[in-house]
């Protein structure tokens, strides 16, 4: 007989797409001792614990099901975030495993002169293969350290994971369908579902010239190895530079319409207030008078090394480590200050990834006496885009990139 | 994809109530069953206590409403008031 948490994570009644389920251990959650930034509201805080997906080593459960599972700090001191250490996660608790043989991608549309489907040979032999390491951040990512909270799931700051992305140029797949210059947008669909007929299914569009940038990708392997379960077997759409509500996973449906899509997911869900955020990209077919799709990710950057209140010596050289990130104009400069924001020195940057990636950084100092020592870090894009001194509230919790600041005691 | 979430949620409808799925429980209290029948069918509890306590009573309202219009979710208009009430008092902000 299925145990529940079979039929949540396996569905095997879902057809013959799908292969049967997997089951989580019994016992799956171990309470682990978490540090969870002071900012988040008290209930994620008391309620957080570190729990293994199947595939994944602990991660913070921040919700079972559907599964929203936050990657530790700890894990950004690599440049490349390990698939088994990415963050999940899902709106939709109806998650289907699916088996790459039985697995078909269907590309077509009103604004496709024809329309095929793929099988997961087809799309790794049929199109040239490219490359790219690339963030993928959750559009809340922090949503947690508002003020005042906002409802949804209250994120750290470990929605979001780097990694190198492999697969065919969504472009090539358009390309063979024959896109029309009636197209608009692009609209995915994944495998994966709402419990209720009644629930809206996830599914989301991007405009046609965003869809035709080369970077966009039909990914089927990340960091060298085939997609985790959870990060969107057998294959996901990775759209560099923005967030990752469009990155969608166990894509099976890739759809060119003339008109622009009006899915819950994309309407009202996904909205930032217009001309509130320094963003370039702008969605327009989607855009209204008062809102518009959360496009690129803004300019942020992150301390991986040491956690609020680190206690080191007077005389002792200290090292702060972090990675930096934007919506793919890459990083000009990161700077740190370790007077609470008065004076700002550069750190030395790492290799350079490529514009979409992480880039690693590094600032050595040494304090002469003891005291508390305020560690803030920003950094600037190539477009000469920082980050915000201060929250830019909206409703949704949506862009958070204020300078961060820790503090080191020093006695 | 929506391929037979019908017969899906049947069966699911069908199983016992797992209060504690997820390693949550909530706080006993007035409403709690009518709260773990009806939200739980569709996610784990872990999401009530994450959006505590920051949201009144309008603001838990708003979410339940939210959950019968935008996402379909079929609860009873008389059990409305006693799940807001019990979000409310558990795991509202305080007044």
């Amino acid at each position: 007989m299925l145990t529940r948490r079979q039929m949540l994570y396996g569905a095997s009644t879902l057809g013959t797409g799908l292969a049967a389920g997997l089951a989580l251990p019994r016992n799956a959650w171990a309470q682990g001792k978490l540090a969870l930034d002071p900012s988040l509201p008290t209930g994620v805080r008391e309620s957080a614990m570190l729990e293994a997906l199947p595939g994944k080593v602990k991660l913070i459960k921040l919700t079972h099901r559907p599964p929203n599972y936050e990657t530790p700090v700890s894990y950004f001191n690599e440049l490349l975030t390990p698939n088994d250490a990415f963050f999940v996660r899902y709106h939709l608790a109806n998650i289907p495993e699916v088996s790459a043989a039985s697995w078909r991608l269907k590309v077509g549309g009103e604004a496709a002169a024809t329309s095929f489907e793929l099988t997961l040979d087809q799309l790794k032999n049929d199109y040239k293969a490219y490359e790219v390491v690339a963030v993928n951040q959750c559009s809340g990512n922090r949503r947690g350290m508002f003020s005042p909270h906002v409802a949804g799931v209250e994120w750290g700051p470990g929605a979001m994971g780097n990694a190198r992305w492999k697969g065919a140029r969504l472009k090539d797949v358009l390309d063979k369908a024959g896109i029309k210059k009636e197209a608009v947008e692009i609209v995915f669909d994944g495998a994966d579902g709402p419990i209720l007929d009644k629930t809206p299914d996830f599914v989301k569009s991007i405009p046609v010239w965003k869809a035709m940038d080369e970077n966009v990708l039909v990914a089927y392997e990340m960091n060298g190895k085939p997609l985790p379960h959870f990060n969107g077997f057998p294959a996901r759409v990775v759209v560099p530079g923005w967030t990752g509500t469009y990155w969608m996973k166990h894509v099976v449906s890739i759809m060119a319409e003339t008109k622009p899509f009006s899915g819950f997911w994309m309407n009202p869900a996904y909205r930032v207030p217009v001309g509130k955020f320094p963003v370039v990209d702008r969605f327009l077919t989607q855009e209204t008078a008062a809102n518009t799709p959360i496009t690129e990710m803004v300019v942020n950057s992150l301390i991986t090394n040491l956690a609020d209140g680190h206690k080191s010596k007077p005389r002792q050289p200290i090292e702060v480590k972090g990675i930096a990130w934007d919506g793919g104009y890459g990083m000009a400069a990161v700077e740190v200050s370790i007077d609470g924001g008065a004076n700002w020195s550069r750190a030395a940057l790492g290799q350079d990834a490529g514009r979409f990636s992480f880039r690693q950084w590094s600032f050595k100092f040494t304090p002469a006496k003891a005291g508390k020592v305020a560690v803030m870090v920003k950094a600037t894009n190539k477009i000469g885009q920082s980050q915000t001194p201060a929250l830019i509230l909206n409703p949704a919790g949506y862009h958070h990139n204020v300078i961060q600041k820790i503090t080191i005691d020093v006695a | 994809m929506k391929t037979a979430t019908l017969a899906f949620a049947i069966i699911l409808a069908a199983l016992p109530a797992a209060a504690q799925e997820g390693g949550v429980t909530l706080k006993k209290g007035p409403g709690l069953d009518v709260v773990e029948t009806n939200c739980g069918s569709c996610h784990t509890l872990d999401y009530i206590r994450m959006n505590s306590p920051f949201m009144d009573e309008k603001a838990w309202d708003a979410s339940v409403t939210k959950m019968i219009k935008a996402f379909g979710a079929p609860i009873d208009q008389a059990n409305v008031k006693p799940i807001v009430e019990y979000l409310a008092k558990y795991y509202g902000k305080a007044p």
